[in-house]
């Protein structure tokens, strides 16, 4: 075992571990985005950045980074406050995130974090990109002006259902989530029509077909649920 | 210049009026301008058609069931299915709801301060406050009734406003027995109020002959839905155009074809369009919607305290259509009554708490109209679609809408009576206000804009210089 100290409090963990892991394991809370239990973590969102003190105060996406003997870290600080909220209010700005009238009002990750966080305005100016939905699906949409680019949806098709679908398209501010390299998610050849995209997604961005506002829920627990379920070989 | 402003004004939305005079210092044009512009029709290109009722109840805050609904039928529409039995009884509930709540807001606290306390009273206590202290009784009970019709919408929706809970093919949820046994317990008060209301209003209509002769007195087309056999309808049917005699110029329209009898002109100084009937041409094409037009249009209301209220209202035009815009008051007090009546049948049905409230379906038609009458009116979407569902076009004619050209006749009209010398007066820009406020417009629904309503009046001589300006904030 390994023995480090998070927000001030001895912790025990396994060699290997993340500090995520070992705080949420100790029950200190850490706010996350990109990262979902069952999927291997990203560090694509920093919204769990978390100091450590013994490698000179440097900033690490705690999701992403092992444990270490004598390690120091600090979860809570006003500097982290702030960077968080920055990174929050820059997701806000980079798309159109209008919860009045959102699939998933009331059952969102983005939102949930914008309370928690406290974030009550956003100072950057929107960048109202107009972005498509793919509606050819028959039983899913894709909306990508809610998409917050954390690649769940690409890594629960990948890593839990094995069909490979999702992916990325394009680069930089521009990268939109994409089926089959790009073609409409009706043509895909390789989709199993699973939904665990649509489970994994942590914002409206992905969404059952026919779902009117606020009517959306979404059961993240799945992917979890069916990693621990399945046989090691 | 000078500019006077004066906190509130009870209307919704931004407006303006400009009273152009002649050399004679005579009021030569008038204009009611709209002031506000929002792009809903634009926007909403690119969203699902199952946003659409959720998107467009944002419209507006005071009547977002109107769109709401409105919205669903024009999905409907598009599903090409017809919505389980209970449903559209859930939907006319909620609707029921929102003419009580709109109804009771435009009385009591927008128009009876004005109507009770004087066009000449202090502005400054001529509010729902005032009210409250001049006749407490009134006012509160005035308050505790459009808390009746909100608590309606909200046992249904989940909440009092913008709830999205109709959906193209239903409704999201039937009515809990729970909720259906509260609204009936506090439903004798709420009829009581209602009918106390409606008997003041009509002891009083003697001391308005001024009010009834100047607030938009004039021969139009009135258009509303009706149902079969004519009766009143709030929320289906088929379109009726009667006109001044209440004679029918137009029946049995499937109100899909709306494009081919009703146009919508554009004028430079207002962002709020001017819908006319085709068949009369513009600008002589006006028609009134709203309460008024619906009471002119339909032959009987279906229940039996609205039917006996219906008698005394059609006494007022011997029979004929009622045609001055401030009996829009009286027809409102009758349609909460009427709405009330059938709040009560609805409650006693069973069929409410059935589950089978939503009829599933894919993209079956790739253009729909939904028409449904929203207390200011019949309201319009229209919604073209890909073949995923996704909405390409929208058009919405709006309840205010339909009423620009008289609204814009009223305050010519008032403006003509009661304008002295070259100055606004506060006791002429009350009575443009009233005079608009009869109509009960939503301005910001109208242009699907958003904002707080200050009215301004403006005067200009000939050559379109100001003379004089008055407004409110």
């Amino acid at each position: 075992m390994i023995t480090l100290e998070i927000a001030g409090r001895q912790v025990q963990a396994e060699p290997g571990q993340t500090i995520l892991e070992a705080a949420e394991s100790a029950g200190i809370h850490i706010p996350t985005l990109c990262n979902l239990k069952g999927l291997s973590p990203r560090g694509a969102c920093r919204i769990c950045l978390v100091e450590v003190t013994t490698w000179r105060g440097k900033l690490v996406p705690s999701c992403a980074t092992s444990v270490e003997e004598g390690m120091k870290v600090v979860a809570h600080s006003a500097r982290l406050r702030e960077l968080r909220r920055t990174i929050l209010e820059l997701l806000f700005a980079e798309r159109n995130h209008i919860c009045a009238v959102c699939v998933s009002n009331g059952s969102c990750e983005l939102q949930d974090l914008a309370c928690e966080l406290g974030m009550d305005h956003v100072r950057y100016p929107y960048r109202f990109p107009g972005l498509n939905m793919d509606a050819s699906h028959g039983k899913y949409v894709v909306d990508h002006n809610r998409c917050v680019l954390c690649g769940r949806c690409v890594r629960a098709c990948s890593e839990v259902e094995g069909a490979m679908t999702w992916g990325f398209s394009r680069r930089g501010v521009d990268t939109l989530v994409a089926t089959d390299v790009g073609s409409p998610w009706v043509d895909s050849k390789t989709c199993t029509e699973c939904g665990k995209c649509v489970e994994a997604c942590p914002t409206g961005a992905l969404l059952d077909k026919r779902t009117s506002v606020a009517e959306q829920e979404k059961d993240p627990e799945v992917l979890s649920q069916v990693t621990e379920r399945r046989p090691r070989v | 210049m000078e500019k006077i402003r004066i906190p509130v004004s009870r209307v919704e939305g931004h407006g303006l009026i400009t009273l152009k005079l002649d050399d004679g210092g005579q009021v030569a044009d008038a204009k009611f301008h709209v002031t506000e512009a929002r792009g809903f029709e634009r926007f909403c290109r690119g969203r699902t058609l199952w946003e659409m009722p959720g998107i467009t109840a944002r419209i507006c805050g005071i009547c977002p069931a109107s769109h709401l609904l409105c919205s669903a039928k024009a999905g409907d529409a598009i599903l090409a299915v017809r919505v389980p039995r209970a449903a559209d009884k859930l939907r006319r509930l909620m609707n029921l709801g929102q003419y009580v709540q709109s109804h009771a807001l435009s009385f009591f606290h927008l128009s009876a301060p004005d109507l009770l306390l004087g066009w000449d009273s202090d502005p400054a206590k001529r509010n729902v406050l005032g009210l409250a202290a001049d006749a407490p009784e009134l006012a509160l009970e005035g308050i505790r009734l459009r808390a009746y019709g909100q608590e309606i919408i909200e046992s249904l929706g989940g909440k009092r406003v913008h709830p999205a809970w109709a959906v193209p093919g239903g409704v999201r949820a039937p009515l809990a027995a729970e909720a259906r046994d509260r609204l009936l317990a506090k439903l004798p008060a709420a009829r009581r109020t209602a009918e106390e209301a409606l008997a003041l209003l009509e002891k009083q209509l003697p001391d308005w002959q001024e009010e009834a002769q100047v607030f938009g007195e004039f021969p139009s087309l009135f258009m509303s839905l009706v149902g079969p056999d004519n009766v009143w309808e709030h929320h289906d049917g088929l379109l009726r155009v009667v006109d001044e005699q209440r004679q029918p110029v137009a029946e049995n329209i499937d109100p899909a074809r709306y494009a081919d009898y009703v146009g919508e002109a554009v004028e430079g100084w207002s962002y709020l369009k001017f819908p006319y009937w085709k068949e009369a041409g513009y600008p002589e094409g006006m028609y009134r919607v709203g309460a008024l037009a619906r009471l002119n249009c339909c032959d009987h209301m279906g229940t039996p305290l609205a039917d006996e209220a219906l008698g005394r209202f059609r006494a007022l035009a011997d029979g004929k259509a009622v045609t001055g815009s401030f009996h829009y008051h009286y027809a409102r007090l009758i349609e909460i009554v009427a709405s009330l009546e059938r709040i009560e049948s609805y409650l006693d049905d069973d069929e409410l708490q059935s589950d089978r409230v939503r009829a599933d379906a894919g993209i079956n038609e790739l253009e729909g109209v939904g028409v449904h009458e929203a207390p200011r009116g019949t309201l319009l979407h229209h919604y073209r679609v890909d073949e995923d569902g996704i909405i390409e076009w929208a058009n919405l004619i709006v309840s205010t809408g339909h009423n620009n050209l008289a609204m814009n006749r009223t305050v010519e009209q008032i403006g003509r009576h009661y304008l002295s010398g070259k100055a606004v007066t506060e006791g002429l820009l009350n009575r443009l206000e009233g005079g608009i406020r009869a109509y009960d417009p939503c301005l910001s629904c109208s242009v699907h804009a958003a904002g707080q309503m200050p009215l301004t009046v403006r005067l200009e001589d000939e050559q379109g210089r100001v003379i004089d300006e008055r407004g409110r904030r």
